[in-house]
């Protein structure tokens, strides 16, 4: 009665057949990340100590550690983050909970989304052009970082949206039909249950913020500086440029050098996300609906 | 009213079905005297309804309605699905305005203030308790819930709020099930919980109007009459309008009816009479008996 038909077992060997393609894509997937931190962890870890984070480069940049490399890229992240987190976390907010869809929200949209898609080398020249020179920062941390906030406002900006978007519109509603105002429903239902979300969009921004080369290459970043910034108007070296210059601009940098820079860089990215997603798995175990 | 012990068959049943034998059955039990006697036709009227059109774009949802509703009454409006009995309900407080592209023309008062006369929405908002058809529990704890309506009023004494929640929660029938977990979040409660939270939680706005929008469709029959036992409840306290589907429903609770087809205001009258008095428009009788739906 219940014997398995020929189109049955067709089924199954289809069914099959799909599971283990994408499956394969997805291993596929995970292959580069292996093996990019395979090669680093065993090229890069005999370079890596305490004394290499805490001592500049020394002999023309062909020894010695990354310390103000290192100190300049949480310098650059900080700063970055300070201006654009607020910017577009306010930003999301009014594109998802106030603006009415009409013809300018559907611009703004647009404009985001093309910010996006803007190469980061155009992102250099317009932080020179408006933050070096029309703002009169000069090549400076503030000036770098605000180029850096500017290219990855975005992220930040469809990260929060999608989070608020994706709490229920009921729960708007209900919050509405007892008088609350837009900004009380905001404050006490939607915001406390989008804040994983928006996390998401943060961690997302601070690694792409800490690995980008191009958009601090003119705006604020040395190529070598033998001291710490003092403050957001001096100029830093920073550890994505520093790999660079020493992978390329450098003679007679030994081998394992660049892999230890390279090493300490994804290890600060990859510690920050972990660091963000214990927060958020925090976060998720107290709210549930 | 049936007796808690035993009664919960009876009780399915009559939630269950809305056929002509059930209607017979129904009609010979005496749960359908307590609806409560009529409100004086000379009583305050509490909202009053006049050349309501409500439209979405070029859709024209409810066309030119007309009625009253009387202080303290239990008013009911049944129709089938698409009446518009929903966007009628926006309309009241002005969610409308919350609703791209939906259009209100004509007017409604409240306490015979026309409603867009109000400056205050919000105050406007807070005097009507909104019932969804599906339980809404934010995803605060149950406490939370339920106080957030006084909070958003500027209520901050611990005291108080706990006064206020525990009185919302008695009066809703959830006390005694949540009294001990007030702490847990008000998503994660079953359905029926949850539903007699959202009461609770209009209750704390001390509503002069309470609005049910097919509050049992989610919920099962037991909680439907618990929900309904309230109800009886508070109609000795505020104005209530019941907006539901099953007809049965209406009869037992709303004193008068209107009857809400594609748009149209059918009629309006004593809900008894919808069953087996006089009415004006025989489609309202063949709704009732469930001829079509």
């Amino acid at each position: 009665m219940f014997e398995a038909t020929s189109l049955n077992r067709r089924n199954q060997q289809v069914e099959w057949l799909f599971k283990m393609l994408f499956l394969l894509m997805t291993v596929i997937l995970v292959i580069p990340v292996v093996i990019i931190l395979t090669v680093l962890v065993v090229k890069g870890h005999g370079v890596v100590s305490w004394e290499f984070l805490t001592s500049p480069p020394t002999n023309g940049m062909t020894a010695g550690g990354i310390l103000p490399a290192f100190v300049g890229t949480l310098w650059l992240v900080a700063v970055a983050l300070v201006a654009s987190v607020p910017l577009g976390v306010a930003a999301a907010i009014y594109l998802s909970e106030y603006a009415p869809d009409n013809w300018l929200t559907r611009v703004i949209n647009l404009a985001i989304i093309n910010l996006a898609g803007v190469p980061s080398i155009v992102h250099a020249l317009f932080g020179v052009g408006a933050f070096v020179l029309f703002f009169r920062f000069g090549t400076s941390i503030l000036a770098a970082s605000l180029t850096l906030a500017i290219m990855t406002l975005p992220v930040v900006i469809v990260a929060t949206r999608e989070s608020l978007q994706a709490v229920p519109r009921a729960f708007r509603e209900a919050c509405w039909n007892m008088g609350a105002t837009r900004w009380q429903t905001i404050r006490r239902v939607v915001l406390p249950n989008a804040i994983s979300g928006i996390l998401t969009g943060i961690i997302l921004e601070v690694s792409r913020t800490a690995g980008e080369t191009a958009p601090i290459m003119f705006t604020g970043a040395a190529f070598f500086l033998p001291f710490l910034p003092q403050s957001v108007f001096d100029q830093t070296m920073a550890m994505s440029l520093h790999l660079y210059v020493i992978s390329t601009q450098v003679p007679g940098v030994p081998e394992e050098l660049p892999y230890g820079v390279a090493l300490v860089l994804i290890s600060m990215v990859l510690a920050m996300n972990a660091l963000s997603i214990g927060f958020r798995v925090y976060l998720r175990g107290k709210k549930k609906w | 009213m049936v007796g808690e012990g035993g009664g919960a068959g009876t009780r399915q049943d009559r939630i269950l079905t809305a056929d002509e034998s059930q209607l017979a059955a129904g009609a010979q039990r005496t749960s359908f005297g307590d609806r409560g006697p009529q409100v004086s036709s000379d009583a305050p009227v509490k909202l009053s309804v006049q050349g309501l059109t409500l439209s979405y774009g070029t859709k024209t949802v409810l066309r030119d309605v007309s009625f009253e509703v009387r202080e303290k009454e239990v008013f009911g409006i049944i129709g089938p699905a698409n009446s518009g009995k929903t966007s009628f309900l926006r309309a009241l407080n002005r969610m409308n305005e919350l609703v791209p592209g939906m259009r209100v023309d004509g007017t409604i008062r409240f306490n015979g203030e026309d409603v867009n006369s109000f400056r205050n929405v919000y105050a406007l908002r807070r005097r009507i308790g909104v019932v969804f058809p599906l339980p809404v529990g934010l995803p605060l704890s149950v406490y939370d819930n339920v106080a957030l309506s006084p909070r958003l009023t500027g209520v901050t004494k611990k005291a108080q709020l706990d006064e206020i929640v525990e009185r919302c929660l008695r009066r809703a029938a959830l006390w005694d099930e949540v009294k001990d977990r007030l702490n847990a979040l008000g998503s994660l409660l079953s359905g029926g919980q949850q539903q007699r939270l959202t009461i609770a939680r209009a209750l704390s706005q001390e509503p002069e109007l309470l609005l049910l929008d097919e509050f049992s469709i989610a919920v099962d029959p037991v909680t439907t009459m618990r929900i309904e036992d309230v109800l009886k409840e508070l109609r000795e306290e505020m104005t209530i309008v019941l907006v539901t589907n099953l007809v049965q429903q209406a009869r037992r609770l709303a004193q008068r009816t209107a009857f809400f087809l594609n748009g149209e205001l059918v009629e309006v009258g004593e809900t008894e009479d919808f069953f087996t008095g006089p009415v004006l428009d025989s489609r309202t009788r063949e709704y009732v008996e469930g001829k079509f739906g």
